[in-house]
């Protein structure tokens, strides 16, 4: 049953999964273990298969003992807690609580799938205890899943779009559906799980939301998740959930890639920098927390400045404390002569790195922990870290947002299923991204997403497969 | 990770490298700030002890590689990706480029290392060598195979081609350990690198489920266990050999052997896991992707396997023709296999073994560091 090319994909089908990524295969493989048949329509090529799936890289799991690689044990209320934290209470506590109760049984499954995982990765010990990494990251997650689904049957067509969900009153009908472009046709089934992704790389959409400045994001993910779906649900009526003016976005390297450039464009050095804006003028406390901890609010914060780009600068002294980035820094051995390298004034920086200097005072810097070595009557302050940047060769690197997931979803029960715009859809479940604003209202927690996908793809195949017997 | 790095840039560095090894240090750079692989194999915690790579580092990371390619099928940044990762095959670029430097004279080992036509014209060369002693020379009065070649004249060809091209290995190797920052092995680094190539823990994915070969994104074991059967089988014909050996010189008891003796019951069992893994590796190596690999080397690599299968299957066939007019052809075919085996030791992926475990010592005692 497996397809190729662009053959027809017009068969009996019991569900239609639309997505790729690991929600969208937990349902298909769920409910083609129930006996189902499932066809999988993932809106990317085979290489670029598995949504932002294919760049995670762990999943948070609740045990109460030692579980596989996770050691000591995580708890649902100190989980909760966790969660309850970035999101501010900006959560469905009753779909958080499912989803963090679910997530212990969803490990083993994930291994009996195929998925292998490994102890934390150097430069994560800190998760060892709360977050299972997949060896070989994301996409070894959706390879295992992928070979699972074609021994189960399931047929999967790439570069098929969905443009178009029908629905008769509260039921589903068919989709519309493009394959590489071509023209339409409309396929039917007696149910679908919708597992497509938010809106992230639609940057008309992100302007529309942010305003132009999103001319100036970068997205850390794939160039798929144009909300194609969500939107023509929203167009149905269905109610959403989550801030369409929101998306969780962090400082990346501005070098990056316009899409997809995954991990490995994040940039750690901001605690051991003086960050400026194109101005050359500070704007925010690089010291204020631990990296871990304030990773995501700079994003947010450079994309606030002119141009929405900022410039990281470090000394020699700092360079070896930070996992190395992707692309090597521009290095001088002044400061003027570095700013020029940057694009910025020379003057400028250089009068503002002096007076952070000047700042400085004396005391014991310590990278990994809050050493309290704070500048002095300097404004706004460095409240950490704040150790003077003297020694050559000076090191700078451009700071860009980076997007990596939008709030923006659909609204579903304890079962998966979609609310309409009367009550909930008949026989429309969703999974993923797409209804992850119920529980992830606000901020991020590692590995939280793929724990929502998995629990909720589980629940949409069970339900959808139950559903269409 | 480490705190006291060198902390140079590295860009300079990297052209200064040639193409291969620029786009090695590339590539490293990139899994250096992802590291999602750091399971796979070794390599991966070997390269997180750095944020930049010298020369020695690159030759050290590549032979630690052992083309497994769970990290290809695995990354995110593979083809079409603009970052264009493809770790295993430009790790066995540089692999190949070291082995070609290290071993003198480098000449010899660019021509075998990437040409199966000049392995097969070596082993047709080698037999029509011995065939040619053979009828010339002959034996005179000597029993079994000695009957066809004496075995003076047999020891006065095998030795000197058996130890030169270990001298020129050893040589090599040498050069090798200093570029890479190897130091006197301790009991403890023999033990954990014997270890590792006698499970060929490098090929089990980390997780047992094998490797990335022959199925593409599926694990399989079949090429760890290819490789085993080959490698134990070469041992154990290479034992069969010893023991002869020393039955000739220490107990005066010389060929040829019956079924019970040492040497044929080491050498049969031998030669049917070499042959059987030689025809294995083939079957493997056809069906796995040659852009996943150093694909300038890929025909040199095929018939070096070949070259080792035919030694295995022309010995066992030997064995069988026992007393038959078979005899004479396939003893020089045979003869001729393992002489061409021992004088391209140094120049075909034979040598792989030795810089392999080279490297599984040398990273033994960078991790104890």
């Amino acid at each position: 049953m497996a397809f190729d090319g662009y053959a027809t994909a017009q068969g009996d089908w019991d569900l239609i999964v639309v997505g790729g990524g690991n929600a969208a295969l937990c349902a298909a493989i769920t409910a083609a273990e129930a006996g189902r048949s499932v066809l999988i329509l993932e809106g990317a090529p085979k290489p670029w298969r598995g949504g932002n799936s294919r760049h995670t890289r762990n999943f948070r799991c609740m045990h109460k003992g030692p579980l596989a690689v996770l050691t000591d044990r995580y708890d649902e209320d100190e989980y909760l807690q966790d969660l309850l934290l970035v999101t501010k209470g900006n959560t469905d506590q009753d779909l958080a609580r499912l989803v963090i109760a679910s997530s212990e049984e969803c490990l083993p499954w994930m291994q009996a799938h195929g998925v292998h995982f490994q102890p934390s990765l150097s430069g994560t010990l800190s998760l060892s205890r709360t977050n299972a990494f997949f060896l070989g990251g994301g996409k070894a997650l959706v390879n295992a899943y992928y070979n699972v689904a074609a021994d189960l049957g399931i047929a999967v067509r790439y570069d098929a779009q969905v443009t178009r969900v029908h629905l008769d009153g509260a039921r589903f009908t068919g989709v519309d559906v493009t394959f590489g472009g071509g023209t339409s046709q409309t396929i039917a089934a007696r149910g679908i799980v919708l597992a497509s992704g938010g809106f992230q790389s639609d940057l008309d959409w992100l302007t529309r939301a942010w305003g132009p400045a999103a001319a100036n994001f970068l997205i850390r993910g794939t160039p798929y998740n144009r909300g194609v779906v969500l939107k023509a649900m929203i167009d149905h009526g269905c109610p959403t959930v989550g801030d369409p003016t929101q998306c969780h976005c962090v400082a990346i390297d501005g070098r990056a890639p316009r899409y997809d450039g995954g991990i490995c464009t994040r940039l750690d050095c901001v605690p051991f920098s003086v960050v400026v804006n194109r101005d050359g003028d500070r704007f925010y406390d690089e010291g204020e927390d631990t990296w871990p901890k304030r990773y995501a609010i700079w994003g947010r914060l450079v994309a606030a400045q002119p141009d929405q780009v900022g410039f990281a600068i470090i000394d020699s002294r700092s360079l070896g404390l930070f996992m190395p980035s992707v692309f090597p820094p521009i290095r001088a051995d002044s400061i003027p002569e570095l700013a020029v390298q940057l694009g910025l004034d020379p003057a400028r920086l250089d009068a503002t790195v002096a007076q952070f200097n000047a700042a400085c005072r004396d005391g014991t810097f310590h990278p990994t922990e809050r050493d309290g070595l704070a500048t002095q009557g300097l404004t706004p302050p460095k409240t950490n870290w704040a150790r003077p940047i003297i020694k050559p060769p000076f090191y700078g690197y451009q700071l860009r947002p980076g997007v990596t997931f939008t709030y923006l979803g659909l609204q579903v029960d304890r079962t998966a299923r979609v609310a309409g715009p009367d009550g909930p859809l008949e026989n429309v479940w969703a999974a993923g991204e797409i209804m992850a604003g119920s529980i992830l209202g606000q901020g991020y927690l590692a590995g939280f997403g793929m724990t929502i996908g998995t629990v909720f793809g589980r629940i949409a195949g069970r339900e959808a497969a139950a559903h269409v017997a | 990770m480490s705190l006291d790095l060198p902390q140079a840039p590295s860009e300079p560095l990297a052209t200064a490298l040639g193409p291969a090894m620029a786009d090695a240090h590339r590539q490293l750079e990139i899994c250096n700030a992802c590291r999602y692989c750091e399971g796979f194999c070794s390599v991966f915690p070997a390269m997180t002890r750095q944020t930049s790579f010298a020369a020695g580092d690159l030759s050290h990371l590549a032979n630690l590689c052992h083309n497994c390619r769970g990290c290809y099928y695995a990354c995110q940044y593979a083809p079409p990706h603009e970052f264009n990762l493809n770790l295993p095959a430009v790790l066995a670029e540089v692999r190949q480029q070291s082995w070609e430097d290290h071993i003198r004279p480098r000449a010899l080992a660019r021509a075998f290392q990437a040409s199966g036509t000049a392995i097969g014209l070596a082993i047709i060369m080698t037999t029509a060598l011995l065939f040619w002693l053979m009828t010339q020379i002959g034996s005179g009065d000597g029993a079994g195979f000695y009957a066809y070649m004496a075995h003076n004249l047999m020891i006065a060809i095998f030795i000197p081609a058996f130890v030169g091209p270990l001298a020129i290995i050893a040589f090599g190797l040498r050069s090798y350990w200093r570029e890479t920052g190897g130091t006197w092995p301790r009991l403890a680094d023999l033990r954990d690198a014997f270890g590792s190539v006698a499970q060929m823990r490098n090929l089990s994915g980390g997780h047992g489920d094998g490797c990335n070969f022959e199925h593409e994104d599926r694990f399989s074991n079949a090429r760890r266990y290819a490789h085993q059967a080959l490698m134990w089988g070469f041992l154990l014909c290479f034992m069969a050999t010893a023991s002869g050996t020393i039955l000739h010189y220490v107990f005066d008891w010389p060929a040829p052997y019956g079924l019970l003796s040492p040497p044929k019951l080491l050498g049969i069992p031998g030669g049917l896991l070499m042959t059987l893994g030689a025809i294995e590796m083939v079957r493997l190596k056809l069906r796995a992707d040659p852009d996943l690999g150093a694909r300038r080397v890929w025909r040199g690599e095929f018939a070096f396997i070949i070259l080792l299968g035919l030694t295995a299957a022309t010995g066992l066939a030997l064995y069988a023709a026992g007393g038959t007019l078979l005899v004479q052809p396939l003893l020089a075919v045979h003869l001729g296999c393992v002489l061409a085996l021992f004088l391209l030791m140094p120049f075909s992926k034979m040598v792989h073994g030795f810089f392999r475990l080279s490297a599984l010592i040398i990273e033994a005692q960078k991790r104890r560091a």
